[in-house]
């Protein structure tokens, strides 16, 4: 068996990339296995910082999901790594969302870093991805159709009048731009997530198809590699005729289960991955078991789209919230929770009419998760948790909604119930404010005639 | 002769987790070939199966795959609601697996 690659280069041209963490700022780097990283001669260090997984709210109110001081964390620590080695390190989809909020946020830090560091001077690339409302509205009047993924219907002007943001998610254009421009440091808007690791790799000459999967394989880190431990690194290495993925934690191994296994995992289908100007296809990858911890995969294909369509993400804010929580042990009561939420529904149609305002009961013990695709109908725990939210137009409509939407539950009126002093328990006496609602508006493409176009690149300088 | 048994006791891997914001997706992987290839030739994971799991018409399976190199079973479902609308209860699609430990994949 060869020597891992963990020690060595296993060939003449290579490229070789760590990446620290799947969601750069969600949960901490773990810095054992990143030393480890960076002693095993990459040559960038990259991770993607977004996904939409965290909801609709971050991108339609303009936050991040976590604490500012998680991402200059992690970003501390990729920044003195990659000054120290003196090797690119880019970010994809800064805070989370990508929005030109988060991607300022994100070269501030770099720069407040660097003189903290006082290291000496580099340059910071970025680039932007929102796309104007207006602009938008222009497409849809020339007749130019934004079309809906997954089953969502063209774009048309009342959804985009619902819409408060809108990001397009880059390919590895900006990227190889920014850093054909010398950018030491790469923070990006909103890309796709194999975008980040491949553009280095195609601007440096290695297949599409191998480069593409490169960065499909690389960006979750630790994620394709087993026992299960997120947010440690692993090592990547392209070659003229392959890819290889190391575990760097000693705990950890990637396998061929687990490598393939990552192919699949949070996507629709395991065979094609798609970015802007094209996808690659999958199906003809052949895994195999490189030394103890790597895995090589050789046979992806590249696949160029006939014309260039982005894809749109964006978020609408549906309007404010409270939540009430309650519980109930009563089995009469439990077995017949759907008529207590329908009286407290009642008393908040009488006060508010039945529009203008959403009310939802979650109920927990039940099908709370499921929803009606939940299998298990006839057998509800012993006890319930109730959770209300009310969404309406302002604040104060929200939490009288939700106020008496969750005292009405107890006092609903129940025929043959025996406790008469209360039909709920209550976690709090009160409605609490939750962060606004929001939807996903957008998950549409829309026709480009240049990669670029929607995502203009800058350059400054940091350190001292 | 292998006895009757439940998909939790021959899978290795049973989760779900978003695909997009509009989609669901769900991976049974198996620890290994007879694992694997006894529950695809058992039908317990097919097209109509997994509408009489989750309550739903053929329309709503995406993509249904099996994934010979992971060893694993695959099918996409498309959400009731987009992820994070008020009223989903999972953001992340990550606990929608629940029905499918417990399938029962008779002896054989």
């Amino acid at each position: 068996m060869p020597v891992s690659i963990q020690y060595g280069r296993s060939a003449n041209q290579t490229l070789r990339i760590v990446c620290p963490n799947g969601h750069l700022g969600f949960a901490p780097i773990q810095t054992g296995s990143f030393c480890t990283g960076c002693e095993s001669e990459p040559d960038l260090i990259c991770a993607d910082s977004g996904s939409c997984d965290v909801g609709p709210g971050p991108l339609g109110a303009d936050i991040s999901s976590s604490p500012i001081q998680w991402q200059v964390d992690d970003l501390e620590q990729m920044l003195l790594a990659s000054r120290r080695l003196g090797v690119p390190m880019i970010i994809g989809s800064a805070g989370d969302t990508g929005s030109n909020s988060r991607v300022d946020l994100f070269v501030g830090i770099i720069c407040d870093l660097a003189r903290k560091h006082g290291l000496p001077a580099f340059r910071v690339g970025y680039f932007y991805s929102e796309v104007s409302k207006q602009a938008l509205r222009r497409r849809i009047a020339a007749g130019d159709e934004i079309a809906g993924l997954d089953g969502r219907p063209a774009l048309d002007h009342s959804t985009l009048d619902a819409t408060d943001r809108v990001v397009a998610v880059a390919g590895i254009h900006p990227f190889i731009k920014l850093l054909g421009e010398g950018a030491d440091i790469i923070i990006g808007g909103r890309s796709s997530d194999c975008a980040i690791f491949a553009a280095p790799a195609i601007r440096k000459g290695f297949p599409e198809g191998l480069a593409y999967f490169y960065g499909k394989v690389l960006e979750c880190a630790s994620f394709c590699a087993e026992p299960y431990g997120a947010k440690e690194s692993v090592l990547g290495e392209i070659t003229m005729e392959d890819v290889k993925i190391t575990a760097l934690l000693p705990e950890q191994r990637c396998t061929i289960a687990s490598v393939a296994g990552h192919a699949m995992y949070e996507r629709a289908n395991p065979f094609y991955e798609y970015f802007l100007g094209g996808h690659i296809d999958m199906s003809r990858c052949h895994y195999e078991q490189y030394d103890e911890r790597t895995v090589r995969v050789t046979g992806p294909n590249y696949v160029p789209a006939p014309d260039l369509r982005v894809k749109l993400e964006g978020s609408g804010k549906i309007g404010d919230r409270y939540v009430g929580i309650v519980g109930v042990r009563d089995p009469y009561t439990i077995a017949n929770i759907d008529l207590v939420t329908a009286w407290a529904q009642r008393q908040v149609v009488e006060r508010f009419g039945d529009r203008g305002y959403e009310l939802h009961f979650t109920i927990y013990g039940r099908n709370a998760i499921l929803g009606d695709r939940e299998p298990v109908k006839a057998t509800p725990a012993h006890e319930l948790g109730i959770v209300v939210q009310a969404v309406a137009p302002t604040k104060a409509m929200a939490e009288e909604v939700c106020m008496i939407a969750t005292r009405q539950m107890f006092y609903a009126r129940l025929p043959e119930v025996k406790g008469t002093a209360g039909g709920v328990a209550f976690l709090l006496d009160e409605v609490v404010p939750a962060s606004p609602a929001y939807r996903w508006t957008l998950n549409h493409t829309m026709r480009l005639d240049d990669p670029l176009e929607l995502f203009p690149t800058f350059v400054v300088e940091a350190g001292v | 002769m292998t006895r009757s048994c439940k998909l939790a006791e021959i899978a290795k891997t049973i989760r779900s987790k978003n695909a997009g914001v509009d989609k669901i997706t769900f991976d049974v992987i198996f620890p290994d070939r007879a694992a694997y290839d006894r529950v695809r030739k058992s039908g317990v994971l097919s097209h109509e199966a997994v509408c009489g799991i989750f309550g739903i018409d053929a329309a709503q399976i995406t993509d249904h795959v099996e994934f010979d190199p992971a060893l694993a079973i695959k099918f996409t479902i498309y959400r009731r609601i987009p992820s994070g609308s008020p009223g989903d209860a999972d953001i992340f699609g990550s606990q929608q697996y629940g029905p499918l430990l417990d399938i029962e994949i008779i002896a054989g």
